[in-house]
């Protein structure tokens, strides 16, 4: 059993608009070891962004964590001042985001937004240059890049300008928050091959968050699945793919595409839930073939199903 | 037949009637403005009823202070302050209406014209209009006043003019968005005669952006008005005007008789602030409440 | 060298926009009132002889086409003509005494309508409470509508009249105080190491210029608040606060980035600034191109007006040249 370098203790996460409260995250846990890539699918609104921003303690208002711990190291990153919080970001937990091109500030060249990172985290300016070098270098970027300005690079290499930066300070976690979705086919792949490469080179953790499926089965070590701000099932990649429990995690499996059958991909029926109402019971009820009075009244709880496999059910008590 | 017409024609009105009174008292912005803008027009219609002395006339001695018998004093003719100021508002009222009226038909109908034409013709409109619009457009009206010759009908063709481009472009824009509109083409490719289509098709859409910018140019054109008046580009002595009531008193400052210009000064902005915040509540729910 | 062509590309752009203003104007004040002349004496009671003599001393008995293109070539090299009221005077030479003034009062105006206008948007955009936050906004909407001359007036009132501060009007207490170098006295002034004089010139500047910056700062206020809002909440902010940047440079980045609209919406407001510098001018005898032409509209002097009107037309072009290069020079993105 390796280390955990990041535990999640029932965190909750609440948005407080004005057409109502809505639960973004309720009630997540979960353990992260030394070295592996968990994968957090869902689709839009199921929580799994506004989780990795809370991992950072950066809910953007009006959300606002109501409950938990995020312990990195034994510490709680929600309990530190903003300065020690600051301190963390970047340097420990880092994060690449989804859009390249809306992350990187277009007004300021890439070697500048980048040594500022360093310099705020306490380097040198006498080294930081050659840090730049060399981590552009590690994601495969020519040195002269670091002389343009985001919008003379294409998405792919903006994405690895951002995935350079999460590793320059070797970070025990990258936060990888649908790091593809913007990016073109080919280039998606790329970047993928560079995190697993980094994971290899570096032992760095990664939380992959993704709506893609088939991409946390082909990628992850282990795969957490969210509906609703609720974890469904959560269990090892290979647990996962021999022993699918959770009726939302084999509605989002047959919806995959595939080629080596004629089957059609299965869409799942119905809509995500109204978070600022959720559903009484089981939060997935609604849209589950398999409801029954239990489901529409009491919320189930994890149990452990096998072993590191844990799923959100009644049909599994 | 005819009762159901009538009574058709009594439903549409009274539906817009409820449509209106539920957009005004819905927004407070709105409620506030159409207020103040409500207190001035009733004030210039019933100005022979509100002001107790002739507009014109010298009823007293001259640079009088406000006091019960002249409210708000007399001016340097001794002429009753209150009076003219009631009466004044007239001129405003009347000359900024007709100058939106035309600068809205006009521009509308160039702005459809081109947008839906394009070509050549389109890019010289555009090319006019752009210039036009990128130039000062209180000199442009001074100039266009001047030519014409000081009376309050040619101040409105001026300021019309002036605010033609604030339309056209509006609507020129909006017809190009629609234009390309699955549906218009194929209306369009259904052989529907353009006139059908822009009139039945494009114009209803073309409405709500328009009280967008009219509401947006009304307190610009009453600044506009005030400004030709205040130059004396507009109605001429003794006629009251409260611009040129303000330039007048302007000569009275260093004596103290601020009552000359204190009152149509204030008048001005306080009307130009009623349309403002109509234009605010505008913006405010045509972006659905956010802002 | 990039940026040279992309200047040059720009200004050679300003001439057709100056060419149909030109036109218009021509045509609205050469062709519109029939007999300019006429129009300008106000009365028919004068000899044919005379008349003729008149017109062919302004140029006006020539046909209008040629009248359209010497003008235009007249104007080029700084020739606009003489004053049809005053025989003999140069409307070239009046304006180049008058346009500094202009220009001082603009730039005063601007520096001030950035103060105000970039400090409340802050205040707003910082503010927690909607009330402040709403009120601020509402300011803003409010300072863009207020008659310039009602204010200025009112401001004359408390601070000259009643408070005794600040001169009334003007632009210094006595003409011979400087001898006008750049026509701009506070500049002169400084040049001329006269402190005393620097403080009477700003004072005959305060009021106008504080006017005049208080009206225009209305939509900057709008902008700048709305602007920090939007870059505050934006995915770059987000990203350089997930890379541990400390939140004041956070803050200078993302002003950079309000500065980029503030930039294009100046070029924009110029044309508003001077339809306000006439109206601040005239109520504060502030002897500028703006009292120049509302005085040549009182006597109707055509050929004063007409050139005033283009020389607005140009000073228009060319603060949009320069926001032009402003704007290249802040945003990367813009390719010259």
């Amino acid at each position: 059993m390796r280390v955990s370098v990041l535990e999640v203790k029932d965190l909750w996460v609440k948005y407080y608009t004005f057409s109502g409260i809505v639960s973004a995250v309720s009630g997540v846990s979960f353990n992260l070891r030394k070295g592996e890539m968990l994968a957090v699918v869902g689709e839009s609104g199921s929580g799994k962004s506004t989780l990795g921003l809370a991992l950072l303690n950066m809910v953007p208002k009006p959300g606002k964590i109501v409950k938990g711990e995020v312990l990195l190291g034994g510490v709680n990153v929600l309990k530190l001042t903003p300065e020690e919080i600051r301190k963390i970001r970047g340097s420990r937990l880092s994060m690449v985001f989804q859009d390249p091109f809306t992350t990187l500030d277009p007004l300021r060249k890439i070697v500048d937004q980048f040594e500022e990172f360093l310099l705020e985290h306490g380097f040198d300016k006498s080294k930081s240059r050659s840090i730049v070098k060399e981590y552009l270098e590690a994601v495969g970027l020519p040195e002269r890049i670091m002389y343009s300005y985001p919008h003379q690079l294409s998405g792919g290499q903006k994405q690895r300008v951002s995935i350079a930066m999460a590793i320059a300070l070797n970070p025990e976690v990258i936060i990888a928050d649908e790091p593809t979705t913007a990016l073109d086919v080919v280039v998606q792949k790329q970047i993928m091959d560079l995190i697993d490469y980094i994971k290899g080179k570096y032992g760095s953790s990664i939380i992959l968050i993704t709506h893609d499926l088939a991409l946390a089965l082909e990628r992850a070590d282990t795969v957490m699945v969210m509906y609703g701000g609720y974890i469904m099932e959560y269990a090892d990649k290979k647990e996962l793919l021999n022993n699918m429990k959770h009726p939302y995690t084999k509605a989002l499996f047959e919806a995959l595409p595939r080629i080596t059958t004629r089957i059609l991909p299965k869409s799942l029926p119905g809509y995500p839930p109204d978070l600022r109402s959720p559903p009484q019971g089981c939060i997935f009820h609604p849209r589950c073939e398999y409801a029954t009075e239990e489901c529409r009244l009491k919320r189930p709880v994890m149990i452990e199903v096998g072993k590191g496999h844990f799923v959100a059910c009644h049909l599994y008590r | 037949m005819l009762e159901l017409f009538k009574s058709n024609v009594a439903g549409k009105a009274s539906r817009a009637l409820l449509n209106a009174s539920r957009i005004i008292l819905g927004n407070k912005y709105i409620l506030a403005g159409f207020i103040i803008v409500l207190v001035f027009v009733l004030m210039a219609i019933l100005a022979d009823f509100i002001a107790p002395y002739s507009p014109i006339e010298i009823v007293g001695p001259v640079l009088q202070p406000p006091s019960q018998k002249y409210l708000m004093g007399t001016d340097n003719l001794g002429r009753d302050v209150f009076s003219r100021t009631i009466y004044g508002s007239r001129v405003v009222l009347l000359t900024t209406a007709i100058a939106i009226a035309l600068s809205g038909a006009i521009g509308t109908l160039l702005g459809l014209i081109s947008g839906y034409i394009g070509g050549a013709l389109d890019r010289v409109f555009s090319f006019i209009m752009d210039s036009i619009y990128a130039f000062p457009s209180l000199i442009l009206a001074i100039a266009l006043s001047v030519a014409l010759g000081p009376s309050p009908i040619n101040a409105a063709i001026a300021i019309a003019v002036v605010y033609i481009p604030t339309y056209f472009r509006m609507v020129r824009g909006q017809v190009l968005s629609i234009k390309n509109e699955p549906y218009i083409e194929i209306a369009r490719a259904l052989g529907i005669p353009s006139t059908r289509i822009v009139t039945r098709h494009i114009l209803p859409h073309v409405g709500r952006t328009l009280m967008v910018v009219f509401s947006m140019n009304s307190a610009d054109a009453i600044l506009t008005e005030a400004a030709l008046s205040f130059i004396g580009l507009t109605v001429q002595p003794p006629q009251p005007d409260w611009g040129f009531d303000l330039y007048k008193g302007r000569g009275f400052i260093l004596t103290g008789y601020w009552w000359m210009m204190v009152f149509p000064g204030f008048c001005i902005t306080l009307l130009a602030v009623g349309f403002a915040l109509i234009s605010e509540g505008v913006s405010t729910v045509i972006s659905g409440g956010k802002r | 060298m990039g940026l040279a062509r992309y200047i040059a590309i720009r200004a050679l752009a300003i001439i057709p926009t100056v060419l149909i203003l030109y036109t218009l104007v021509f045509i609205v004040l050469r062709v519109l009132p029939g007999n300019p002349v006429l129009a300008a004496i106000g009365t028919k009671n004068i000899p044919e002889e005379q008349l003729k003599e008149l017109m062919k001393e302004l140029g006006l008995d020539k046909p209008l086409y040629q009248q359209y293109f010497e003008y235009l070539y007249n104007f080029i090299r700084g020739d606009m003509g003489q004053s049809m009221i005053i025989r003999g005077r140069s409307i070239a030479g009046d304006i180049a005494d008058k346009l500094p003034a202009t220009i001082e009062l603009s730039v005063w105006s601007i520096i001030f309508s950035l103060l105000i206008g970039i400090g409340l948007g802050y205040l707003g955009a910082r503010a927690h409470s909607r009330v402040v936050k709403t009120a601020v906004r509402l300011t803003g909407s409010i300072l863009f509508v207020i008659f310039i001359p009602a204010l200025g007036l009112s401001l004359q009132l408390i601070f000259s009249k009643y408070l005794g501060l600040l001169p009334i009007g003007g632009r210094l207490s006595s003409v011979g105080l400087l001898k006008p170098i750049t026509g701009l006295y506070t500049i002169d002034a400084l040049i001329e190491l006269k402190p005393l004089v620097f403080i009477d010139a700003l004072q005959h500047l305060l009021l106008p210029a504080f006017t005049l910056g208080l009206v225009i700062s209305g939509p900057y206020i709008r902008l700048t608040m709305n602007n920090i809002e939007e870059v505050l909440e934006s995915k770059i902010i987000e990203a350089y606060r997930a890379r541990g940047v400390r939140e004041e440079k956070i803050f200078r980045h993302a002003f950079r980035h309000v500065l980029i609209p503030i930039t294009t919406y100046t070029g924009l407001q110029f044309s508003l600034l001077m339809g306000g510098a006439v109206l601040t001018e005239t109520t504060y005898n502030w002897p500028g191109i703006g009292t120049y032409l509302v005085d040549k509209v009182m006597y109707r002097d055509y050929t004063a007006i007409q050139a005033v009107v283009i020389i607005f037309a140009v000073i228009v072009g060319l603060t949009s040249l320069i926001v032009d290069i402003l704007y290249a020079l802040i945003d990367p993105r813009v390719r010259y």
